[in-house]
């Protein structure tokens, strides 16, 4: 079985990512607390920043992920595929429970309140309520290749909303920050901090990756022969 | 080309035609929407809150859950006495299907609206005699988006456990933006504001019909090969 011993490397290979990056991740937290000034304005609070976007930034990579993986599926068929998708919606969805829960916690005490209707914020709650629908449809589907294309289904939509959601931003006043880096100009934020942001983000890149990479690897192990279990599951 | 818009017509007339003669989805979906109406206008204090003030969440809350409930029955149809199957046997174009299902689904949330939106200007005594035409507009647009993710949904649901529970939480964030996308220009309208600040909303509610039809047409077939 040359599959399983390729998956359980896959599995290995995500965990050592893993480990790297949860390293990497402490090493952000010395640079944010020790090594970069504290904002002016927000005074301490804006450290949550560090941790706040690259978390942000993950749930959008990986439900792109999703969506471009579900897409191929429709495509090619590949049960394989099918994996990835799961494997980054599972790990999309615990990253935009971290950026869910970072934003008031720095919301609070800068902007005076947990949660505000602001476009960005509901953006956020879209893709996490995104991620959730699609992790519940697949755990309510026996069928492995009804689950497989039904959810593509899903991951596929869920890629058109995005750009979708992302627009009503401008048509919003808002009280969120604008973009500071990704913006037509170059970036307003001082080389410091922007330094500082750019390690976290590749952290969280990495952790992103290893998680995935994890997941998927287990899948294989478990799955083995996709087909074998099937038939007789589904109760019509 | 004939062809394809022929079978969904049959697929459209077929189930209006279900619908005619047990009526089920109407009468839920109405019933829910008659009791949101009343227990909104109960709840409100009417020393602290005007109705104007209250009047486009209650309008979308009413719309978006009886759309909801309509949306729910109609693939719960189709798996009664292996319904579906029999349509899939038929050597037509999934395309088709979809289409026709859509447009029933459509026609159903669209009564549903033109009973609920009268009722509401009797229970709720809002004045919306100028700008009917365009409340009925933005909800024809933002309807006809939700309703076609809907109809995929409903489709996939269906083959679950706990379908009911399941569809809303799968649309609830493709209802999200639409729905607060009419809200706001149907607070904008009721309150008088001109037309230039209500056009945003109708163009990205027109888009987003627009994309998503297409997309559902496109990815439609493939939940429905077996």
């Amino acid at each position: 079985m040359p599959d399983i011993l390729d998956a359980r490397r896959t599995a290995s290979r995500g965990l050592m990512l893993i480990a790297a990056g949860l390293a990497g991740l402490a090493g952000v937290y010395v640079l944010a607390l020790r090594f970069t000034s504290v904002e002016r304005f927000q005074g301490l609070p804006q450290k949550i920043f560090y941790v706040h976007v690259p978390a942000a930034w993950c749930a959008l990579l990986a439900f792109s992920l999703v969506g471009i993986a579900s897409a191929l599926y429709l495509w090619l068929r590949d049960p394989r595929l099918d994996l990835f998708a799961e494997s980054a919606a599972s790990t999309g969805l615990v990253f935009s429970i971290v950026m869910l829960t970072t934003g008031p916690l720095w919301g609070k005490p800068v902007w005076g309140t947990w949660w505000t209707w602001d476009a960005r914020l509901t953006f956020t709650l879209i893709l996490f309520f995104l991620f959730l629908g699609y992790r519940a449809l697949r755990s309510a589907l026996a069928d492995p290749l009804e689950r497989a294309r039904f959810s593509a289904v899903v991951g596929i939509l869920g890629l058109v909303l995005v750009p979708f959601v992302h627009l009503t931003v401008y048509f919003f006043r808002t009280l969120h920050p604008q973009p500071i880096v990704l913006k037509p100009s170059a970036p307003s934020l001082p080389w410091e901090m922007l330094r500082t942001l750019l390690v976290s983000v590749g952290v969280f890149t990495v952790l992103l990756i290893g998680f995935v990479m994890t997941r998927y690897g287990v899948g294989r192990m478990g799955a083995g022969d996709w087909g074998a279990e099937e038939g007789g599951t589904d109760g019509s | 080309m004939a062809e394809f818009f022929r079978v969904a017509l049959a697929v459209l007339a077929k189930d209006l035609r279900v619908e005619h003669r047990s009526r089920t989805a109407m009468v839920s979906a109405l019933s829910f929407a008659v009791l949101t109406l009343v227990i909104f206008n109960f709840a409100r204090d009417a020393a602290a809150l005007s109705r104007e003030a209250m009047a486009p969440s209650v309008l979308w809350i009413t719309f978006a859950f009886s759309g909801v409930v309509a949306l729910n029955r109609s693939f719960a149809l189709e798996r009664e006495n292996a319904a579906l199957d029999g349509l899939l046997m038929a050597p037509v174009s999934r395309g088709a299907l979809f289409l026709g299902k859509y447009l029933a689904n459509l026609a159903f949330v669209f009564a549903v609206e033109a009973v609920a939106l009268p009722l509401f200007i009797v229970f709720f005594g809002v004045d919306i005699g100028g700008v009917v035409g365009g409340v009925i507009l933005v909800t024809v647009l933002a309807t006809a988006g939700f309703v076609a993710v809907g109809t995929v949904f409903a489709a996939m649901t269906v083959r679950t456990r706990l379908a009911e529970l399941m569809l809303p939480l799968l649309l609830l964030p493709f209802l999200l933006p639409p729905v607060t996308w009419a809200v706001q220009a149907t607070a904008r309208l009721l309150s008088g504001r001109p037309a230039s600040e209500i056009a945003g909303w109708v163009r990205l509610l027109g888009l987003y019909d627009l994309v998503f039809l297409t997309a559902c047409l496109l990815v439609f077939p493939s939940l429905m090969d077996e």
